[in-house]
């Protein structure tokens, strides 16, 4: 038992009822929020290295053995997720006063971060899924007072959207569980996996995987159930965006992956089922990006495509494909924080976030204009950046697990996932100067974003340095016993 | 009494159900909020309803009532209740700044 495992959630946490207290003075919340994101930082790198010395840290509440107790497990997979949430969060946070008015700022804004943040390292380390399910409405909390932040009409238009959406799935969720349990008896997730394989119709545990399935791929944003998520992340201020596109989403798929590595690994016609749905995702992901002319659009309908991309490798699910997809997933959560803000400063020196509109930006914003070019490099997976990486394995797996029709199409997205990135880059920065166009200062603007471009370069170019870890995570998903026995202890 | 349950908790996630198809934003919120009791129901019937015995396992009882649902139900309808609050108020915002409460009116392709 290591109480070490609960310090990502408890921290947060307590941070954002602290700074409820300060929310009127903004000097103070401003530096209490980064200070205290920095000492959760230290703290999760602390934590991550002791779990790769060590092996999981398994928490048992009140000393409640599992499966009896509540556990939360930082295993390879979560804590790595839990450091690049805070990694990201770090840059978030540190842009914010700049991007957010300081109206909005003054409404609990760091509150309903904090909060964000721990329900997001609560979803990622639990291991119980009825625990998952209120770490979810955890967060969802959170987000649904940052998305409706201001209270545009637009933005109560599409937030009540979103609220609904998920609450529903939400329901679902519970449900689900109800079943699960009506079946297997337990809630605790390695006890569900461990009793899964003794349970003799398997036709119930299928349609309880589908539902599952149907409520995370909600979350996740996949195809066909991502048309509530691009025009919701689009509304809210930009450093929100970046935090949805980057965690909301990707606890989703991330809860896919545990899911179906540890519990309904046996079901055969998942794998098909999901190969479909994640080439999907890709086509139909990038035909958004592409059909839109607003740069915060554009950059969320890049999110559907990413996720597809997650999936294949969990659908492939050979070692190979599987390191690629944590790959992948953590590249992922970086890059879209980056390209989220970067939209963000784009809308704000040019006064508009049409790419009609626009034009001639380089030669007011030269340093904005080559982060953003690297950064597309980086989201479409041009060697040496990190997409390269995560998409080589990804394919190096397809091609192992002999899908090669899913290479073609991954491939021919990637192409146009760089296309859409950049036409941002051809519209809003090529072109005649406008002499209209006054320049405003960028300063402390570009700095959080170029932390997470060269985290970003450095996962790329250090793959040699990374990637024995992310095989090491690999390693683990494909053998749930692993799991099983460090939290059972048996 | 489980047979009872499972048809109530049917018939309230089919109103709950046809209460979010419609067009009308209280309607929704009412819709979701039947769906959550709905699936509250349903939770309660997953551990078997017995009256009587005591949720405690000693050596050589074997009546006894499972209490893991009860403590789910319980978290459950706490959400549940914040969650609603939440879309009641958003539901009262959206309707007052957007002039409307009809859901076709409030698609829209602007932003900003």
């Amino acid at each position: 038992m290591s109480n070490l495992a609960v310090l990502p959630i408890i921290i947060p946490l307590l941070a954002g009822i602290l700074l409820a207290f300060f929310h009127n003075n903004l000097r103070i919340s401003r530096f209490l929020s980064k200070l205290f994101i920095l000492i959760n930082l230290i703290v999760v790198v602390y934590v991550t290295y002791i779990v790769f010395q060590e092996g999981s840290l398994i928490l048992e509440t009140g000393s409640w053995v599992a499966p009896y107790g509540i556990v939360f497990v930082a295993d390879y997979f979560s804590i790595i997720l839990v450091l690049t949430t805070n990694l990201l969060s770090v840059a978030c946070l540190f842009i914010a006063p700049k991007l957010v008015s300081d109206t909005k700022e003054k409404f609990y804004y760091y509150t309903f971060i904090f909060l964000l943040i721990s329900g997001v390292s609560g979803a990622f380390l639990t291991g119980d899924l009825f625990n998952l399910f209120v770490f979810f409405e955890v967060l969802l909390m959170a987000s649904y007072g940052l998305i409706v932040l201001g209270g545009d009409k637009v933005q109560l238009r599409e937030s009540l959207k979103y609220v609904l959406i998920n609450l529903f799935s939400s329901v679902i969720f519970v449900t689900t569980v109800a079943f699960l349990y009506a079946v297997v008896g337990t809630v605790n997730m390695a006890h569900i996996a461990e009793r899964v394989q003794e349970v003799e119709q398997q036709g119930v545990l299928t349609t309880i995987a589908i539902v599952l399935f149907f409520v995370f791929g909600t979350k996740a944003a996949l195809f066909p159930l991502y048309y509530w998520m691009p025009k919701s992340y689009v509304v809210p201020n930009p450093v929100t965006s970046a935090l949805f596109g980057a965690l909301l989403t990707k606890v989703g798929i991330y809860s896919i992956i545990r899911i179906f590595t540890l519990i309904f690994v046996e079901v055969e016609f998942t794998r098909n089922f999901f190969i479909v749905v994640a080439a999907l995702s890709m086509i139909f992901g990038v035909i958004g990006a592409l059909s839109t002319n607003d740069v915060k659009l554009l950059i969320a309908y890049n999110v559907i495509p990413s996720i597809g991309f997650i999936l294949l490798g969990l659908a492939v699910f050979n070692e190979t494909a599987l390191a690629g997809s944590v790959y992948y997933l953590v590249h992922d959560m970086i890059i879209k924080t980056a390209l989220f803000l970067l939209a963000g400063v784009i809308t704000y020196a040019a006064g508009t976030s049409d790419l009609r509109k626009m034009g001639g930006l380089i030669h007011h914003y030269p340093v904005l204009g080559w982060i953003l070019f690297i950064s597309a490099f980086v989201l479409a997976g041009i060697p040496p950046f990190s997409g390269f990486i995560g998409k080589l394995l990804l394919l190096k797996g397809s091609f192992e697990g002999e899908q090669i029709v899913i290479v073609i199409i991954a491939l021919l997205t990637s192409l146009l996932i760089l296309y859409s990135v950049m036409k941002i880059f051809i519209h809003g920065f090529w072109g005649e100067k406008n002499e209209q166009l006054e320049r405003k200062s960028t300063s402390g603007l570009l700095g959080p974003i170029s932390f997470l471009l060269i985290f970003s370069i450095f996962i790329g170019v250090g793959a040699e340095f990374v990637y024995p870890y992310i095989d090491t995570i690999a390693t683990y998903l494909l053998d749930p016993e692993l799991y099983i026995h460090s939290v059972l202890k048996e | 009494m489980e047979f009872i349950i499972c048809i109530l908790a049917g018939i309230l996630f089919a109103t709950g159900v046809y209460n979010i198809l419609q067009k009308q934003l209280l309607r929704i919120a009412i819709g979701t909020g039947l769906i959550s009791h709905a699936a509250h129901l349903f939770i309660l019937t997953m551990g078997k309803l017995k009256r009587g015995q005591p949720p405690i396992i000693l050596e050589g009882i074997t009546e006894y009532t499972d209490p893991l649902p009860h403590a789910l139900i319980l978290t459950s309808i706490v959400i549940s209740f914040g969650v609603t609050s939440v879309v009641l108020v958003l539901a009262y915002r959206t309707v007052n700044e957007n002039n409307t409460d009809n859901m076709e009116q409030l698609r829209g392709n602007e932003y900003e």
